[in-house]
């Protein structure tokens, strides 16, 4: 497939965008990467995004695909020759379809939400993160069946979803100085991390906890910055 | 023999367990009804009381606690959306998604945006007054209008047949009139909606899809109920 046929639109600090970067990589696709600039966006987004006017946008030849999650599916079904991110049987897939959910539904926004909390509120925050990493360590013993990933011996629909969410999970715990990913609590999920982020699919576009760390601080700037909201 | 081979077939699949949990009034496990209905495909259906929730329930989905669950030779399905596409998957008659990637793609999107965005949008609608009413209904009225754009020239979301978007966006051919009732605001009208109302036409009046409304008038009840809490919150402006 020649390089400029599949393009993605994205940040490098977004976590959906790097769903589709590693959906790509598992599948050896060739693709242009379109950085937007933070902080305005692009005529191409504007008009292949424009319902949310969001990244990432895959565009396979002229089609637009919105939505980390959908593009996931799309990469996984246009690509067949490659390694498989969703399972081969239909009740498998359920299972890894619910947990996507649950990550972008429940855990994750609960996470972000996390830093810019406080007192009870906070508190009740951490409690629902912890309580999700528990499932998902209970999840993950379940169907790694003792091997490296929730997708058995390779990275799988499940770990792309939550191993997109580790860099801001890092970010929460050092600024926040709070740890969610606690060796004694689910050491299982703390193995996994590491192999998810040493996976070549993964390691070089998984950004440095250090970098997004900046980047945070930049965008919260940015927000107080910001005229205040009519009332 | 040929025929015996084939009862043998069927007796195997009649023999294949599904339960639906369910509510009377759930537009999530609605979708699930339909998705079954329109495939033929034979169910025991559990009404649960939201009030007093079967152990079983719990037992199925421990995380969210709520209905619709498929549970299938045991084996239990949760999410109504995620139940779909696995009810396309397994029974492949009356197909609910398109077979090109990029199609499935795009209706993957707007059942996506239909939840994400659609819902909660028209909700607040019905939650709040006075001024915030009168803004929480330009958001709705915005999505409405995506969703309007994508009947250009289509008599369901899916096309000529009813798929998964359609089904997604069910609750629309319902729920959205009690909805308007009860809280007095008009959402949709033919100048600035005729695509979304004819849909709701075409939709609510085709065969396997009309026999599951649930009644009106019960609905009413109970969104009523629900309009007196929310609306008893708020300071009078």
């Amino acid at each position: 497939m020649a390089k400029n046929d599949v393009k993605l639109l994205g940040i490098w600090a977004s976590p959906f965008v790097m769903r589709a970067r590693i959906s790509l990589n598992i599948k050896s696709v060739n693709y242009e990467f379109l950085e937007e600039t933070v902080g305005s966006k692009s005529e191409l987004l504007l008009q292949s995004n424009p319902v949310h006017k969001k990244v990432p946008v895959l565009i396979h030849g002229d089609k637009p695909i919105c939505e980390s999650l959908v593009i996931v599916q799309y990469i996984d079904e246009v690509w067949t020759s490659g390694p498989s991110i969703l399972s081969a049987d239909h009740y498998d897939r359920a299972i890894q379809r619910f947990w996507a959910a649950y990550l972008d539904d429940k855990w994750f926004p609960a996470m972000r939400r996390i830093r810019g909390a406080q007192g009870e509120e906070r508190q009740e925050l951490v409690d629902q993160v912890v309580e999700g990493l528990a499932l998902l360590e209970e999840a993950f013993g379940k169907y790694s069946k003792g091997k490296a990933f929730f997708g058995g011996d390779q990275i799988g629909f499940i770990d792309i979803a939550f191993g997109s969410l580790l860099g801001w999970l890092r970010v929460t715990e050092k600024v926040g100085e709070v740890k969610l990913l606690d060796e004694a609590k689910t050491p299982g999920l703390v193995k996994w991390a590491d192999c998810f982020c040493a996976d070549a699919a993964v390691k070089s576009v998984m950004p440095e906890t250090e970098k997004l760390i900046e980047f945070s601080k930049f965008l919260m700037a940015k927000m107080k910055g910001a005229p205040s909201p009519k009332n | 023999m040929a025929s015996s081979a084939m009862v043998t077939a069927n007796q195997l699949i009649i023999m294949e367990e599904l339960k639906l949990f369910r509510t009377w009034s759930s537009p999530f496990a609605l979708r699930v009804v339909w998705a079954l209905d329109l495939k033929g495909i034979q169910y025991d259906t559990i009404f649960e009381d939201i009030s007093n929730k079967s152990s079983l329930l719990l037992q199925y989905n421990p995380i969210y606690k709520k209905v619709p669950v498929l549970v299938h030779n045991g084996k239990p399905l949760l999410e109504s959306l995620v139940i779909l596409e696995y009810i396309d998957e397994t029974w492949k008659q009356t197909p609910l998604l398109p077979e090109d990637p990029s199609e499935r793609a795009t209706a993957r999107f707007w059942a996506k945006f239909g939840d994400d965005k659609v819902l909660p949008s028209i909700w607040n609608v019905f939650i709040k007054q006075g001024k915030d009413q009168e803004e929480a209904i330009v958001t709705a009225q915005e999505n409405l209008g995506f969703v309007e754009r994508q009947l250009t020239g289509k008599k369901f979301f899916n096309g000529e047949t009813i798929g998964l978007v359609d089904l997604a966006f069910g609750w629309l051919a319902n729920l959205l009139s009690v909805l308007e009732e009860v809280c007095g605001a008009t959402l949709i009208d033919h100048e600035k909606f005729p695509l979304l109302l004819e849909w709701i036409q075409n939709f609510a009046y085709a065969p396997i899809i009309k026999e599951s409304w649930p009644p009106r008038d019960k609905l009413i009840t109970k969104y009523q109920a629900h309009h007196e809490v929310y609306t008893s919150k708020e300071a009078p402006k």
